[in-house]
Parts: C-alpha cells; sequence; structure tokens
C-alpha cells in the first residue's frame, strides 16, 4: 500500500522529544513519533490524552515547550510550505456570522497558493470543482454553508483541506458527529488520496468505514505514546473506550 | 438643496461613508466582533476631544487614536481570549470619559461634542473632504482586494494560520481599516451610530443572501442608500443626520427580515425536506473477546509493558492488550 520512496526522500512528520505546555499543564510528555511519505496513521487515545494537541502542534498551532516537529524535513516554526498541508480542524459547524456558500469555503483552501490582490484563475476554479465531486457536495456547491446538516459541512471542510491537492492531510476528529453516508463519502476521499500517495494522519474516537485503510496506528495515554504499530480492530474499537465490568450487555 | 456646497460635500462623503461601513462590517460581523466598531467609536471621541483641545483638526487626531485603541482591542483579544469583550468594555468607557474630560478642559461646550457623536451635515470641509475620499479609496481596495484571505481569517482564524496566512497583520488590517472607516463616518452619522451603520446593512443583506460576496455587496448597497436618503431627509426635517440614517437603515432591516422569511416558508412549501435519513449511527458495545489459550498469568512485575484502562490495568503482549477478566483474559 506504501509507495516505495528513496532512503534519502525526508519524513513527513518528525516529532522528536516534544513536550506541550498547555496553560501550565504538560498536555504531551517527551513524544517521539516518525511518519513516513505515504503512512496512514490513526492516532487514538480517550478525550484528554492528548491527541488533538499532537496534531495542532504538527500543524504549528501550538507551540512546543521542549522538542521540534518537523514537517518534511524542515521544523515547523520555519515551514513555509503550507500548499503541502491540508488540515482539517475539529468542528461542530463550518459557518460564520455572515453567509457563506460551499464554494467559498472550499476556496480558502487554496489560499497557500494564491498571491495576494489576485482572483482565483481557471484551473483552481476547476479544483474546487474537483474537491467538491470527491466529497460529493457538487450540487450544493451555492448553498449556504449554515443550511448544511453537520455530515454535509464536515464534507465541506475535507473539501476545503483537499483543494490543494496537498502531500500530507491532518485530520482532527473528522468523524465525531457524522451521519454513516459522510463517513463512507470521506473514506472513499481518503481512500483515492491514499493511492496517490498522500500521507495521513488523523485523530479519531471511532474510525469507522475509514478502519480498513489504516496502516499503523499510535495509542496515546497521559500525555505518552503508549501503542505504537499496526492496528488491529479490538484496539480501533474497544480499547479507547474504557468500560466498567457491570456494563449491560456485557458477556461473561 | 444639492446647489448648497456644503450638501454636495456631505452627500460625497455620505456616499463614500454608506459604501466603507458595511465593507468592514461585513469582516466584523463574521468575526462575530459586531460591537468593536462601536468600542472604537467610543475611543475615537477621545481621539476627537485631543485634537480640540491641541489645536489640531480633530480628524486627524481621531483617526490616530481609534488606531491605537482598535491595535489594543486586537492585541488584547489575541492574547488573553476570555478577557476580550472586558478589555473592549474598558476601552468603551475610558474612552467616552476622557473624551469628555478633555473637551471640558478645551472650554468647549456640548454642541460642539454633539456634532461629532451625532453627525452633522455642515462639519464636512472641503480639506476634510479630501481626506475622506482618500481614507475611503485606502479601506475599499484593502477590503476588496484582500477579500479572499480576510474572510479566511474571519470565517476560521485556525485554518487560515495553517494556510501560511499572517493571520496577526491581517487581524490587525481589520483593525486599522475598521479604525479608519470610523473616524470617516464620524462626519456623517457620528460616533455612537457609527457602528450602526456597519452592522445594520450587513444584516439586513443576509436576510436574503446565501454567500459572503453578494452580502458584502447588498450590504454595501444598502449603506450607500441609507445615508444618501438619511441626509436629505436631515437636510429637509432639521434633524441630526446620524439618526436619521440608522433609522432609516433599521426600517430596511425590518422589511428585509419580513420579506425573508416568507421566501423563505414559500420555498419550505414547495420544496418539502427529503426523507430524513439516520444521522448518527449509535455504536455497538465493544465485543468481549477472551484470549484464546492465554496460559501466562500478568503480573505487575512480569515485564509486558502496563497501560492504564479505566479501571483496570491492560497488558501489552505481543502487539495485544490483555485484561484480567475473572479466571480469564481479554483482548482490549
Amino acid at each position: 500500500m506504501t509507495p516505495l520512496e528513496p532512503p534519502t526522500a525526508p519524513k513527513a512528520v518528525q516529532v522528536a522529544d516534544l513536550s506541550v505546555d498547555l496553560g501550565g499543564r504538560l498536555v504531551l510528555r517527551g513524544v517521539d513519533l516518525q511518519i513516513r511519505q505515504g503512512e496512514v496513521l490513526a492516532v487514538l487515545g480517550t478525550n484528554g490524552s492528548g491527541k488533538s494537541t499532537l496534531i495542532r502542534t504538527m500543524v504549528g498551532l501550538l507551540p512546543a515547550a521542549r522538542g521540534q516537529v518537523k514537517l518534511f524535513g524542515t521544523p515547523v516554526p520555519k515551514f513555509r510550505q503550507w500548499d503541502r498541508v491540508g488540515y482539517v480542524p475539529q468542528r461542530i459547524t463550518a459557518a460564520g456570522g455572515v453567509p457563506a456558500t460551499v464554494a467559498e469555503v472550499v476556496s480558502s483552501g487554496l489560499l497557500s497558493k494564491r498571491r495576494l490582490f489576485r482572483p482565483l484563475r481557471a484551473e483552481q476554479r476547476a479544483a474546487i470543482d474537483h474537491a467538491l465531486e470527491v466529497v460529493d457536495m457538487a450540487d450544493q456547491r451555492k448553498d449556504a454553508v449554515a443550511e448544511l446538516s453537520g455530515g454535509q459541512q464536515q464534507r465541506v471542510l475535507i473539501a476545503r483541506a483537499l483543494v490543494s491537492d496537498p502531500d500530507l492531510l491532518i485530520l482532527d476528529e473528522p468523524t465525531a458527529g457524522v451521519d454513516q453516508a459522510s463517513q463512507a463519502v470521506f473514506s472513499e476521499a481518503i481512500r483515492e488520496r491514499v493511492a496517490r500517495g498522500t500521507t495521513v494522519v488523523m485523530v479519531s474516537h471511532d474510525l469507522g468505514p475509514m478502519d480498513a485503510l489504516i496502516d499503523r496506528s499510535v495509542v496515546l495515554r497521559r500525555g505518552r505514546i503508549v501503542y505504537d504499530g499496526p492496528p488491529h480492530a479490538s484496539q480501533t474499537h474497544a480499547h479507547v473506550h474504557p468500560h466498567v465490568a457491570d456494563e449491560p450487555g456485557w458477556l461473561s | 438643496m444639492f446647489e448648497l456646497e456644503f450638501m454636495q460635500r456631505a452627500l460625497i462623503a455620505g456616499l463614500l461613508t454608506g459604501l466603507t461601513a458595511p465593507a468592514i462590517g461585513t469582516y466584523l460581523v463574521q468575526r462575530r466582533l459586531s460591537l468593536m466598531g462601536d468600542g472604537i467609536g467610543h475611543i475615537a471621541i477621545t481621539g476627537v476631544a485631543l485634537g480640540l483641545l491641541t489645536g489640531t483638526a480633530p480628524a486627524l487626531t481621531a483617526v490616530l487614536v481609534a488606531i491605537v485603541g482598535a491595535t489594543a482591542i486586537e492585541l488584547v483579544r489575541a492574547r488573553g481570549k476570555a478577557s476580550g469583550d472586558v478589555a473592549l468594555a474598558l476601552l468603551f468607557y475610558g474612552g467616552i470619559a476622557g473624551g469628555v474630560l478633555l473637551i471640558g478642559l478645551a472650554g468647549q461646550g456640548a454642541a460642539t461634542l454633539n456634532t461629532y457623536l451625532f453627525g452633522s451635515l455642515t462639519t464636512v470641509s472641503p480639506s476634510d473632504l479630501y481626506a475622506v475620499v482618500a481614507l475611503a479609496v485606502a479601506v475599499l481596495v484593502f477590503a476588496i482586494g484582500l477579500g479572499p484571505q480576510l474572510f479566511a481569517v474571519c470565517q476560521d482564524e485556525e485554518f487560515a494560520r495553517v494556510t501560511g496566512l499572517r493571520v496577526q497583520m491581517l487581524n490587525l488590517l481589520i483593525a486599522v481599516l475598521a479604525a479608519v472607516t470610523v473616524t470617516l463616518a464620524m462626519r456623517t452619522v457620528g460616533l455612537l451610530l457609527v457602528s450602526a451603520l456597519m452592522v445594520v446593512p450587513v444584516a439586513t443583506a443576509q436576510q436574503v443572501t446565501r454567500s459572503f460576496r453578494s452580502t458584502f455587496a447588498t450590504a454595501c448597497a444598502i449603506g450607500v442608500i441609507a445615508c444618501l436618503a438619511g441626509i436629505v431627509t436631515s437636510y429637509n426635517a432639521d434633524v441630526a443626520p446620524g439618526a436619521t440614517i440608522v433609522v432609516l437603515a433599521l426600517a430596511g432591516f425590518v422589511v428585509a427580515a419580513t420579506a425573508g422569511a416568507l421566501v423563505r416558508r414559500r420555498r419550505g412549501v414547495r420544496a418539502p425536506l427529503p426523507d430524513e435519513e439516520p444521522e448518527v449511527d449509535v455504536p455497538e458495545p465493544a465485543p468481549h473477546v477472551v484470549s484464546a489459550g492465554h496460559p501466562h498469568a500478568h503480573t505487575a512485575d512480569c515485564g509486558h509493558p502496563k497501560v492504564e484502562h479505566g479501571d483496570h490495568v491492560d497488558y501489552v503482549h505481543d502487539g495485544h492488550l490483555h485484561a484480567a477478566h475473572g479466571d480469564h483474559w481479554d483482548e482490549h
């Protein structure tokens, strides 16, 4: 599944001895993680385990207290090739205080490639249309995002991340609160990217249909990596949900 | 009335105010900072008073003090998120109290202050007009030319940062543009009502629009109509132009909100909702997987890595996680 890469190719993501401090509390403690180009990695863990903090630090939204993150061999504070990164933040809604159409929101994904004071070029418009087709939202391109369902809004955010044709896709809880039809659309969109060699890092509680795409999973607990290796079904489901012994429906 | 030179100047200033205030206002509303224009307006009162006290042009001191205040609001908002609205409140009170205090020291009466608070047709001098035109053109060039960038920052600041945009700079740019717009609008609507002209046309436009671009354009058109109609009415009825403009804009909002509700209802009747599909799938309860033939009994010092898991401990064993469950081991 993973395309061959020359041994000299820089790793897509290198996390070295990373600690992150949020308001005086160490949320990540000495995390080491190397992600090869083309790899599909799931970051799992309970709420508060540091999953989102890890990927928010990867994309430069949070500063590292110690250690560093490199994207394609460049430390994040100096990284400038943001058009190689597609990011899907954890969101409940894609809407702002003023109406905006699906196509307008997706066009924001092209800003890393646009110069100031220039209109969209024809091939950029085509890229927006293509990204909307990938997430099966082409018919709604002129609809206001605020009027869409939660799953459809999440699909718009995925299209916004895909529109710049990124080499590295980072998704924070893309399937949270999303209906099954949309989950199937996502996993198809991600599968297509993976086939083209895109590196994918996603945080999730429940991978759903994307389970089959994962090459490797990392489990975080209290800011440390406690498992790093091949995924297996028991882990993606049962493992991340703490349960009590006398839970109803518990077979024994 | 259109032959009167002061009216021509007032109308040109009104036209530019009607265009620029909703243009910047659209970004403020999108960021859910509708009251920022109000905060800047209050700070600008201190600027005007400073000008009157020192004998400098009030428009100049107002624009400078407003830019300083807007930058302060923006920096406080960016650094300490929770106290953003408190900072805005402090600047509100500081601005208006400082203004009244300085005006008192300057020996100017309430009448002078009133022309800045609620606008006046006769305060636009010929030299003012050149400044208004230059500043308005600058605001519009940035608000339209950097539209895609400003839209992204106001829509989703975190995403904008990950596209490599210089978000802090763009936020400051919005604050400065808002400050300049406030001082432009000071002449026609006045400092206390300027924010209404930034917000009300946007609120009106979004009753009937679906896209950001059409909201922006419609809000500017509504702003221009309200300003020009308000100035003409103000001349004929001899009332303060600011209040007239805002009352007209609000009347427009009421009409648009009613019309918008009717249109939506009719559209809803014609196109009923498609059959609802189940939105959320209920996750299956975690299966109870008993580890097949697990002779090894994990203990605290058996050498397998231990992982805390809720109320018990899992042991990492050949890439699996094992947990004690009664007399056997479960796969976790």
